[in-house]
């Protein structure tokens, strides 16, 4: 796990790729009891609502930068703010990449600031984010 | 032209009552599977990702109160000229995390309501404040929502 003495700014955070299936967005959606359509009937969001195929959660996606910072920060560090935005949607049969890197240190408070992303394949940032931690 | 009138705004500022949920451990598992989270204290279910309050407070509604496309429009807003869901974001300060068997009590306030011009029409978007302590008045978390409609 991370130590305040031993990070720098612009350290980056392992990154995992993540590759939805149509039971990931099934179960997501029933573990939140969302029933909207454009996550798991794929006629109605392309001839409905338009899309290209069926849409990967926002919230999803979110919960992916969540684990990004959980994983790197062990059980000693604590996550004080998180905060996400979804720019643009991602589509099932897509491979997307959760990540991260260090902004900011306060060695004092051990307070650590974070810039976080889900981007695609072809590099553009769907949901980008930010976090702000207190290593152990 | 504001699609948005003064009888709409004026719900700005409106809370639910607020709403009482058990985090079982089951609860916390079914998530942590679902979004495939790796850490063993998540799938053991002993403590919640930073996320599963979400799930937890996320309107359990009829399927008769869904729209057609599967929503639930928020009962804390108006009657809005505006049907179709878009995601949004959230800002979340974490005070502690949740664990197995806590009774948590959660409060949503609609915080703002205002329109913008998008590339294919004017987008609705609104705000809330969702507050969630334990039963016993332990602050633990306080997230700001924005979500988006057309």
């Amino acid at each position: 796990m991370p130590k305040v003495d031993r990070i720098r700014v612009g350290d980056v955070l392992p990154e995992r790729a993540h590759t939805p299936t149509i039971l990931d967005l099934f179960f997501y959606n029933a573990a939140l009891w969302n029933g909207h359509r454009i996550h798991f009937d794929e006629r109605y969001a392309t001839e409905q609502e338009g899309y290209p195929g069926l849409v990967v959660q926002g919230p999803l996606q979110g919960d992916w930068l969540g684990q990004c910072v959980m994983e790197w920060l062990g059980d000693d560090g604590v996550l004080l703010e998180l905060e996400y935005g979804n720019r643009a949607a991602g589509y099932l049969g897509g491979t997307f990449y959760s990540g991260g890197r260090i902004t900011a240190i306060d060695e004092g408070s051990g307070e650590v600031s974070l810039e976080l992303h889900v981007r695609n394949e072809a590099g553009d940032v769907l949901c980008p984010g930010s976090a702000r931690v207190r290593l152990g | 032209m504001s699609h948005l009138t003064p009888e709409m705004l004026a719900h700005v500022g409106r809370s639910r009552p607020p709403v009482t949920e058990l985090a079982t451990r089951r609860e916390i598992r079914k998530y942590s599977v679902a979004t495939r989270q790796r850490l063993a204290k998540y799938l053991d279910g002993l403590e919640a990702p930073p996320l599963f309050y979400v799930a937890l407070f996320w309107d359990v509604v009829s399927l008769d109160r869904m729209t057609p496309d599967g929503v639930t429009i928020d009962p804390l807003l108006p009657d809005l000229p505006f049907r179709r869901a878009m995601a949004g974001g959230i800002e979340t300060q974490y005070f502690r995390p949740i664990r197995c068997d806590d009774r948590l009590v959660a409060r949503r306030t609609l915080t703002d309501l205002y329109e913008k011009e998008g590339k294919s029409g004017p987008l609705c978007f609104y705000e809330v404040t969702l507050e969630v302590e334990t039963d016993t008045g332990v602050l633990v978390l306080r997230e700001k929502a924005t979500r988006i409609l057309r």
